[in-house]
């Protein structure tokens, strides 16, 4: 049965879920991206909405069924914009969503496959001019032209924002769980093939990708005679030195004292 | 005036028992189809009652010289009743057997009076409480009506008052026992249960002239390739017909509820009460009339049903809570010990199934197991690479290199569990001390299926099953030695619908071989007491009760027997993924299990399952009683010093 959200009742809100294959770590199987499901979650947890899914890649066995986890969360269907292997998905995608525009563009932060580089939101926001909240923790309340929700920050912290809609909005490991993936409507759902250009990705193309090596961790060295100075040291908040804090400031001020720290840091090189 | 009164009487009870059946039968078949032979079934019901049934009823002797004197008198009464008063041939000898049929059944119904005093809870009360009354009046007013038939009382004897009176006892009783048994009264038990065990589900349990009856698995395997058929039991009509009618034959003796592990821990189930629902269910309506125990913390009368309508509602309440479904063990306790041969644990899975592949709401950690095991073919989410990690250094034989062997090893998931790792290396030891040629899967052995079964995953139970069966199929054995029951079960009984068929032995029958052929040599124990904790799995499903205990025998241990053991063991509460979906209860099962094993004063428990050390070992008490894997207690007492056998070398000249 599909959920509720899915139906399109007048007033619901227009929300896209951008899935992708994902790959789980030990095995290495495809399957519903982690951090994908979560957002598909958040968005059938909103009342009042129309949730689609969307998925830009190739049509295969293996991302089939990966991709039907997402359908047995409780859909009917999915779009699914048939690209060539290397093609870049970000064109094709942006043309759907500005054929049919969703007021609200939920995503995962990064994918578990391909470059995985976590820039496809960016760019997407940026080629459609939307605004960009990453970290989703929950979404508070809808209205007509904007969304208030809970931004997660690091250590349990939270910032509540007010979002101008149309906007992107990614999640990671601080949105709840994703609900089970039920056998029956994963194998009822239907994958519907949109047509879109296949653009291959020239950069993808020059560069040569292998297998990445775990890097050894470093170790963190502490010196404490006790177990409270050992648990207060492993909860203890990591120290940054210096660091400020603007309110109230224009943006250009703001932009000053953004470039002035990644200079300092040597992250831009000085103009003199 | 009698002998007007009562033909007519007879033949309208006769002519109403008929409709009521007609009715009652469609009820059942509003379930799904079933093909059953119809004929040999019906021909099979005279032995299915007298020897299978039988054999559970006369656990409890008193009820069930009770039963014989007062259903055996009662079939007889009626029989020679027709004869006598409905057709006026009362000649001869007839008129007397009917005296004493009626006599018998009265003497019957007296005892089943006296069972009604002080009724223990698992009985139902309700009209249960008015059924002997009825016994009384039909076989009183029977015998009564019989002695001017045979010229014992003049014809007329009382004038027309007792006439009345023994019209109105014979007609109370007629509707109870004739027209009740199809319209839905206490007696109804005696038409359904005689059509149940003429179209039983799972007939191949009953024994039949040529030997006992099989085990077999109760579960059976959805048709996943067909897109339209049904994933489990979504309404009481999504049962099959003769579930329906298996449901149906309730007696409500409560025998169930007695043994239920769950009920006893307070969680929200009770096998009798689910049954129940299940007719609630078939003919629509609430649970409101139900008289017995109800589910622990659920008052009855909150919920309704109807044949078309869900069991369980996504949101709100329906005929049963999803809760109930999961605080079943699928221990099998119920099973065994039903007089009616319902299998309740295959209807509760099979409700489980929709709850697990249409509504995508497994409780608890199911949905995680689930995924790990799609993922990963084990429950932990561990490297499907390390399965063997814990054996380093005991270089096993590999069946991918030796290609055959006379024993595959099937170590289990036990693999990835340190406690579970102590009682393999003990198998392990022992395999090797009798010189059996033994290899093991290796990484390529996956879960067997089992908990994702149970969890209603028929989907993954499938993959896993074929992907299983695909790598048996490459390598030669005798047969399958595993310390695992449940393994043990799904590779024994349930493979074989999927195409895979073998001999499986637990270790302890294995083990148990091993002595009696004299390979292993064993020193002078020095346990104390020890009792035997018989595993589910292996005991209730495998009818192994023996070989464990003949093992602890030859270990010279005194062997003690908890109050319930063999065939009536309580679970230890770690089947049917109750610790993975885990409900709320008033008291842990294995809590309860382990006082079982303190009442014995036993210092040790033997156990032969890694679910049963898991759950035991977990409990946590003053003195509680060590836990061992029977490997483990052979593998101590291994005489070292006494030369190993090469056991392929003497089998090889045994053979020759
Ligand atoms: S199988 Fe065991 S736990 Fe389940 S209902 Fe029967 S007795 Fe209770
Ligand atoms: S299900 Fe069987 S054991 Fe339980 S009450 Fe009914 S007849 Fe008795």
């Amino acid at each position: 049965m599909p959920h509720e959200t899915t139906k399109n009742a007048a007033g619901a809100l227009d929300v896209a879920v951008l899935v992708s294959v994902g790959r789980h770590p030990v095995t290495g199987r495809t399957r519903r991206a982690d951090q994908d499901a979560r957002a598909v979650e958040a968005a059938l947890t909103l009342n009042k909405a129309h949730v689609r899914l969307i998925h830009a890649g190739r049509h295969e066995t293996d991302s089939e069924t990966a991709l039907r986890g997402y359908l047995g969360m409780g859909f009917e269907g999915l779009t699914l914009i048939e690209q060539t292997r290397d093609a870049d998905v970000l064109p094709a995608l942006t043309s759907t969503l500005r054929e049919a525009p969703p007021r609200l563009l939920l995503c995962g932060t990064r994918a578990e496959t391909g470059e995985g580089s976590g820039l496809l939101p960016y760019l997407l926001a940026e080629s459609l001019g939307w605004p960009i909240v990453t970290g989703l923790a929950e979404i508070e309340r809808i209205e007509p032209e904007h969304v208030t929700l809970l931004q997660a920050l690091p250590r349990g912290q939270r910032r509540r924002l007010r979002v101008r809609l149309p906007a992107v909005i990614t999640v990671d490991e601080a949105a709840p769980a994703p609900r089970q993936s039920a056998f029956g409507p994963a194998r009822r759902g239907r994958l519907v093939v949109s047509e879109q250009v296949s653009r291959p990705d020239a950069a993808l193309a020059g560069w040569t990708l292998e297998p990445a090596r775990p890097r050894p961790k470093r170790l963190k060295v502490v010196k404490a005679a006790s177990a409270r100075d050992r648990f207060k040291a492993a909860a203890a908040k990591a120290e940054g030195g210096g660091g400020q804090v603007l309110t109230d400031a224009t943006p250009e001020q703001g932009a000053e004292a953004i470039v002035k720290l990644l200079q300092d840091e040597g992250v831009l090189r000085r103009l003199l | 005036m009698l002998d007007i009164l009562l033909p007519i009487l007879i033949f309208s009870a006769l002519a109403l028992a008929a409709i009521g059946a007609v009715r009652r039968i469609r009820l059942w078949r509003q379930g799904r189809p079933s093909p059953v032979p119809v004929l040999g079934g019906l021909a099979a019901v005279p032995r299915r009652y007298l020897v299978d049934l039988h054999h559970v009823v006369a656990r409890d002797k008193v009820m069930s010289s009770t039963h014989v004197a007062t259903a055996g008198g009662f079939v007889a009464a009626m029989a020679l009743a027709i004869v006598v008063h409905g057709l006026g041939l009362a000649e001869g000898v007839l008129g007397w057997l009917l005296l004493a049929a009626s006599a018998t059944m009265f003497v019957g119904s007296l005892f089943v009076a006296r069972r009604r005093i002080n009724p223990p809870a698992r009985l139902s009360k309700g009209p249960w409480m008015r059924l002997p009354k009825s016994l009384m009046a039909f076989s009183l007013g029977i015998f009564v009506a019989t002695l001017p038939a045979v010229g014992v009382l003049p014809p007329d004897a009382g004038g027309w008052l007792v006439a009345v009176l023994l019209a109105a006892a014979v007609a109370w009783g007629l509707a109870e026992l004739v027209f009740g048994m199809t319209w839905g009264g206490p007696m109804k038990h005696a038409f359904a249960g005689a059509l149940h065990l003429a179209f039983h589900r799972r007939a191949e349990r009953f024994s039949t002239a040529a030997g006992p009856g099989r085990r077999s698995t109760g579960l059976k395997a959805l048709d996943l390739d067909d897109a339209e058929a049904p994933l489990g039991v979504e309404t009481p009509a999504d049962f099959t017909w003769n579930q329906l009618l298996g449901f149906d034959a309730c007696v409500q003796c409560g025998r169930c509820e007695a043994v239920c592990p769950a009920f006893a821990a307070g969680q929200p189930l009770n096998p009798k009460k689910l049954v129940q629902d299940m007719v609630v269910g078939m003919a629509g309506g609430s649970d409101a009339a139900y008289a017995g125990s109800p589910y622990p913390g659920k008052a009855v009368g909150e919920h309704a049903g109807d044949p078309h309508g869900p069991i369980v509602a996504r949101e709100g309440t329906a005929l049963v809570d999803a809760e109930t479904l999961w605080s079943c063990t699928t221990c099998r306790a119920c099973v065994e010990e039903c007089p009616m041969m319902i299998e309740h644990v295959d209807a509760i899975v099979d409700m489980r199934r929709f709850l697990t592949l249409e509504h995508g709401n497994t409780p608890n950690k199911g949905a995680e197991v689930l995924d790990n095991l799609i993922a990963t073919d084990n429950p932990g989410g561990f490297d499907p690479g390390s399965r063997l990690h814990w054996a380093a250094d005991l270089e096993l034989p590999l069946m991918a290199e030796r290609g055959e062997a006379q024993v595959l090893l099937w170590l289990g998931d036990g693999v990835f569990d340190m406690r579970n790792q102590r009682t393999l290396r003990a198998l392990v030891k022992v395999l090797r001390a009798a010189g059996v040629d033994f290899a093991v899967l290796g990484n390529e052995e996956r879960d067997s299926g089992d908990v994702a079964r149970r969890l209603g995953d028929e989907a993954t139970f499938q993959s896993l099953a074929r992907r299983n069966i695909a790598t048996l199929a490459q390598y030669r054995f005798d047969r399958i030695v595993t310390c695992d029951p449940h393994s043990f079960h799904v590779l024994a009984n349930e493979y074989g619908e999927l195409g895979g068929n073998y001999e499986v032995s637990h270790h302890s029958t294995y083990i148990n071989e091993l002595l009696e052929a004299g390979w292993l040599s064993l020193k002078a124990s020095r346990l104390g007491r020890v009792t035997y904790h018989d595993p589910c799995y292996l005991g209730r499903y495998n009818g192994e009760y023996a070989a464990p205990r003949a093992v602890l025998d030859a270990l010279g241990v005194e062997r003690v027997e908890m109050a319930r053991s063999g065939y009536r063991s309580r679970c230890c509460g770690g089947g049917g993924g109750a610790p993975i979906t885990d409900i709320p209860g008033k008291q842990r099962i294995p809590d309860m299990r382990m006082n079982d094993v303190s009442e014995t004063g036993a210092d040790l428990v033997a156990v032969g399952c890694p679910q049963c050390t898991a759950m035991l070992e977990g409990v946590v008490a003053e003195d509680r009683a060590v836990v061992k894997d029977i490997a483990e207690l052979v593998a101590d007492a291994l005489d070292e010093s006494a030369p190993a056998k090469d056991r392929r070398r003497v089998t090889e000249e045994e053979a020759a």
